[in-house]
């Protein structure tokens, strides 16, 4: 039998819609029946209407989780990307060699494994006996920086995974580390498609490096910030790995390092409440949806 | 440069100090930033060769000590490492050949025929890449069990062999390839198959490796599906093993870190080989996709 250039197409293109039929349309249309009904995966199901969403949404924890993701999502994602762009923005100048050294380094912490990132981070982390605290001890004996440890009201040793103030921080720290270089790389990208003729006419109107940042490369910059942004939410809420480890699965004291996505696995697999889970699932897709529409009109409106 | 010196007020030899001062700057941000980048790999080897007692010690050590074997043993003693190291190997290994073969047929099959709803058929798959992950993962979990899968390896490797995102990727890259030599191909006798298989496959090799380098990290460094699916020691795949032990052995970090350091040690070889090919793969999935 010979295929025909007819038939030819559609035999090709038929795994994707064959395989999204099996593991991506049923589990969504499953999930959306499994919203309303409850179940342990195990005795029969019974249907209980909209329980399962009144449930998630007067529950104390959800909220907390969804606050917690929030507050991470604004300590890592500004200072990624502030970094990020001012790294790429001096990688791009003339005036730096090694460039590939740099950007290869930058972008290490972006291809290992969360797992194994997160389990570092412990180490480094650590109260009494952590690097980061031995060296924060260590500055502390300068007088200005003390001042600055009592300004924000850091008692040294700072309890890093074992106090609700210092977690989302931890987290955040981690997280800001692991992402900052794959976020410098999009914006280098971005950086060397504007002419470079743009930046030599600003040096004959006797611009400064700011100027140049803040006059050319930030606004030619806008749709390549919009669509990091962009990936920032929806990676946020997807969080699992770091605060997971971090925590030990517990996610922390007070709950303070309970992320949404953790929260989710926890009621769906620690609890086998399969249908109070795929409500909660249903829930988020609706605020990932809503923070990306957001962000859309932000984008649109305010730069 | 002349035309730079004589519009500005300021004699030559004031703008050269202003341009060695400002590279110092730029250098400083720079280091500073490659040091925080790459202290903590750094670190998990000081630790990896460490006693337990060194490590609870204060102030930390700072430079290698001798009991990187020691430590391995002990990690040895309570999980089968190297088993799951191979089984990472097989898991990533065979998910990114049948994600290059399957998403390069797909991408060809968009890029080079018209056929009636073919723009429709394409949108719609792009569509899917917006809904969320989490929004299946119980489901997806309960038909596993279903299936009888759990414990094996297929649901990691086979739910995402054709993916949107890859078969979007190719296409960009099989849209280049000129309809001339197709058509010649046809006439010469060859099969829909064969010119998929001879032809533009080869001819679109940077994008299999694009894809490639893609597909195999993100399967290596998954975390959640293989915790849920893998429930033995020797199935677990190296993210999986490395959380199991936390706790198990006693806060000995140093037998942790040597697993933490074997875990990314083979993408770290293989970034310091490539890392050419690396960044400019991610950056064009990130940017093409």
């Amino acid at each position: 039998m010979r295929l025909s250039k007819e038939k030819a197409p559609y035999l090709f293109i038929s795994p994707f819609f064959i395989l999204f039929a099996i593991f991506g349309a049923f589990p969504i249309l499953f999930s959306f029946f499994l919203s309303f009904n409850q179940w342990d995966g195990l005795s029969a199901m019974q249907f209980v209407g909209f329980e399962n969403y009144l449930l998630v949404l007067t529950d104390p924890w959800f909220w907390k989780s969804i606050k917690n993701t929030l507050v991470i999502f604004v300590l890592t994602t500004i200072p990624q990307h502030l970094i990020a762009l001012s790294l790429a923005f001096i990688l791009n100048s003339a005036k730096v060699k090694f460039k590939e050294f740099f950007r290869s380094a930058y972008f290490l912490p972006y291809i290992t494994s969360s797992v194994a990132v997160s389990l570092i981070f412990m180490t480094l982390f650590g109260e009494h006996y952590g690097i980061i605290n031995a060296v924060l001890k260590y500055v502390s004996n300068f007088p200005g920086v003390e001042m600055l440890f009592n300004l924000i009201n850091a008692e040294l040793p700072i309890r890093w995974l074992n106090s609700a103030k210092w977690l989302k921080p931890a987290i955040a720290i981690l997280i800001t580390w692991k992402f900052t270089g794959w976020n410098m790389i999009i914006y280098y990208a971005g950086i060397q498609k504007i002419p470079e003729s743009l930046y030599e006419a600003a040096e004959v109107d006797g611009a400064s490096l700011f100027d140049k940042f803040f006059r050319i490369t930030l606004p030619l910059l806008k749709p390549i910030i919009f669509f990091g942004v962009t990936m920032s939410i929806i990676g946020n809420l997807r969080i699992f790995a770091e605060p997971m480890i971090l925590t030990g699965g517990s996610g922390g004291p007070g709950q303070s390092g309970l992320t949404t996505a953790m929260y989710l696995y926890k009621t769906g697999f620690e609890w086998t409440q399969f249908g109070v889970g795929s409500s909660m699932a249903y829930i988020l897709c609706a605020l990932i949806v809503t923070l990306s529409l957001l962000n859309n009109k932000f984008f649109n409106k305010e730069i | 440069m002349s035309l730079i010196s004589n519009s500005q007020d300021n004699p030559q030899e004031s703008s050269n100090v202003k341009y060695t001062l400002q590279r110092i700057l730029l250098y400083t941000v720079l280091v500073v930033g490659a040091i925080v980048t790459l202290f903590p790999f750094f670190y998990m080897l000081i630790i990896a060769t460490r006693t337990r007692a060194d490590i609870f010690t204060f102030p930390p050590p700072i430079w290698f000590g001798d009991s990187f074997i020691d430590n391995l043993n002990i990690l040895l003693n309570k999980m089968p490492f190297f088993r799951n190291i191979f089984n990472s190997i097989v898991i990533a290994v065979s998910t990114t050949f049948m994600t290059m073969f399957f998403c390069a047929l797909g991408g060809y099959g968009f890029a080079k025929y018209d056929f009636k709803w073919k723009s429709q058929l394409f949108f719609l798959m792009l569509g899917t890449m917006m809904i969320p992950a989490l929004l299946r993962i119980i489901p997806w979990f309960i038909m596993m069990r279903q299936f009888g899968w759990i414990n094996t390896f297929w649901p990691l490797i086979i739910p995402g062999i054709a993916n949107p995102f890859g078969i979007f990727l190719m296409k960009q890259f099989m849209d280049d390839i000129p309809n001339s030599i197709i058509d010649a191909a046809r006439i010469d006798g060859c099969s829909e198959f064969q010119i998929f298989y001879k032809m533009a496959l080869p001819l679109s090799l940077p994008g299999l490796g694009t894809l490639g380098i893609l597909t195999f990290l993100a399967s290596w460094n998954r975390y959640m599906q293989p915790l849920l699916i893998l429930q033995e020691k020797s199935m677990y795949t190296i993210p999986v093993a490395l959380s199991k032990l936390q706790g198990k052995i006693d806060q000995n970090w140093g037998a942790q870190m040597v697993g933490t350091t074997l875990a990314i040690a083979p993408i770290i070889i293989a970034f310091v080989l490539a890392s050419k090919q690396f960044i400019s793969g991610i950056t064009e999935g990130a940017t093409k996709g």
